[in-house]
């Protein structure tokens, strides 16, 4: 992807980065009534999600940050519980408790989905991010965002 | 009965079909004496006990047999020579699968139930299976004691006359339930299927709010239990666990389940974390490991409604003809054919193609 602003998209400054260290993610809202973007500091690398579930356009980066959990087989008296695997580098939607990945995107209960991703870059300290307007569509009524997660720029 | 209904019949049944569920009563304890062994024996001349009591087909209730299916002696369904000519030969089967109710599970001595299970399948062999080629038939095991359903499936799932193993669908826990894996490990084993079907008699009501009044509910209120079996087998991993696991419902009906499993795979996706063990969504568990058989059942008034119904199984996997004989389902033989709007390649899956592949005959 390119990284270089064109028309269409604009480059977001995020915040500093130690703002968002790494297991933290901080919320922007671009514009006043769009579905924001949610950067997110999973082990050192940063991404950024669309804050919109593609499920039912639920406010998907304020959801809970975690793992998977994960069993090789059903449970019995000789094996454990099952294990968590992927630690931080999975959210679920608030809405419905379906599972992403937030560094590709992908639905993990639903191969039909994925939630928009944008490139992200460290320019001078900052974290950058790359958006299309096009694609921060206006929130649908009802939506409510947290205001204390929200920074706007 | 109108020419054309009849001549579907008529190429239907020329081209022969299996029939997934026919019905065999034990007549009484006197016709498993010869098959009890001696200790049992002197039980049952001492004390007075007959056996299991229960049964989930009372002998006044219209749906339980055709006027004409009693024979000279004994109940229906008791009779070879009835099932052939009434059965068999008119249905042109080429092979039915025999289902037999003997209520077990209702014996609470374990070595009491144990032994009937044994004399049962012991008479099935002999009076029925090795009589009559055409015939398979489904194993009788006291489940209330899961291994000592493993020991009998270990004792006779070699025989080739027998496909399946029986599981009366109300039981004092869901099947999934981790005390059966016994059970269910043997009859992977000896690859039978489970045969989940109608009634039992567990000390538990066939209700989870307690006993009905009339049998008029407990006899359309079984599908309830039928879901609860299924969504227990799902979700407690038992197919996850058991990759190679067949199981068939009997006369539990079918169009209660496409809204079923559109309910599960959406929950399924929010809820997955508690039981990561289910990997796929349950609606695929269901079209790989399950089928039911067709009599009787719950269609809705119109053709068009029920041709709805069985799109949205979402499979054309899933349904197993059965004439469910004994009983009485229907009055003439049309009214036990799929639907004629259907097409042709699924009305031969529906008619033997889906029990040839699923039993592997």
């Amino acid at each position: 992807m390119p990284l270089d602003p064109t028309n269409d998209v604009r480059r977001v400054v995020a915040g500093r980065v130690d703002e968002i260290p790494p297991g933290t993610r901080k919320l922007i809202v671009p514009f006043r009534g769009r579905a924001g973007i949610g950067v997110f500091n999973v082990n050192g690398d940063y991404h950024a999600l669309r804050n919109l579930c593609p499920h039912k356009l639920g406010p998907l980066c304020t959801g809970r940050v975690s793992g998977r959990p994960v069993a090789a087989a059903p449970p019995s008296a000789y094996l454990g519980l099952p294990e968590i695997e992927r630690d931080g580098e999975i959210i679920r939607c608030p809405w419905h408790l379906w599972e992403f990945d937030i560094a590709t995107g992908e639905c993990l209960v639903d191969p039909q989905m994925r939630v928009k991703t944008y490139p992200v870059a460290i320019e001078e300290g900052s974290v950058v991010v790359y958006a299309n307007i096009a694609d921060l569509p206006p929130l649908p009524p009802n939506r409510v965002v947290a205001h204390e997660e929200v920074t706007s720029i | 009965m109108t020419a054309t209904a009849a001549d579907r019949l008529a190429q239907i049944v020329a081209q022969g079909v299996i029939d997934a569920d026919l019905n065999v009563v034990v007549p009484g304890h006197a016709t498993l004496l010869p098959y009890l062994p001696e200790y049992w024996q002197e039980q049952i001349a001492q004390t007075g006990f007959k056996g299991a009591p229960d049964t989930s087909y009372p002998a006044g209730a219209e749906t339980t047999a055709r006027p004409d299916a009693t024979p000279a002696q004994g109940p229906a369904g008791s009779d070879l020579a009835l099932l052939r000519q009434q059965a068999l030969d008119p249905w042109n089967t080429q092979v039915g699968i025999l289902t037999c109710a003997y209520a077990v599970e209702s014996i609470h001595n374990p070595d009491g139930a144990a032994a009937m299970a044994s004399a049962v399948n012991d008479w099935l062999i002999a009076e029925w299976l090795d009589r009559e080629p055409r015939l398979r038939a489904s194993i009788v095991v006291p489940s209330q004691q899961p291994e000592m359903a493993a020991r009998e499936i270990d004792r006779v799932g070699g025989h080739p006359g027998f496909v399946q193993v029986y599981l009366p669908v109300r039981a004092e826990a869901p099947y999934g339930n981790r005390r059966y894996l016994p059970m269910i490990e043997a009859a992977v084993r000896h690859d039978l299927a489970l045969g989940i079907g109608f009634g039992g008699a567990p000390p538990t009501p066939p209700t989870p709010s307690g006993w009905p009044s009339y049998y008029l509910e407990e006899w359309a209120g079984m599908a309830s239990i039928f879901q609860s079996q299924l969504m227990n087998l799902i979700f407690e991993g038992v197919f996850d666990r058991f990759p190679a696991l067949r199981v068939v419902l009997i006369e539990g009906g079918f169009t209660w389940l496409p809204a079923l499993l559109w309910r599960w795979d959406k929950e399924w996706k929010g809820l997955r974390p508690q039981t990561p063990w289910v990997k796929r969504p349950p609606s695929e568990y269901v079209h790989k490991h399950v089928r039911l058989t067709t009599q009787p059942w719950d269609a809705p008034p119109t053709e068009a409604q029920f041709l709805q119904i069985i799109d949205q199984l979402g499979s054309d996997d899933l349904l197993l003809f059965s004439t469910d004989y004994p009983h009485w389902q229907y009055e003439t033989a049309e009214e036990a054919l799929p639907p004629s709007g259907l097409p042709e390649g699924l009305i031969n899956k529906i008619m033997r193609e889906n029990a040839r592949s699923f039993y592997h005959f």
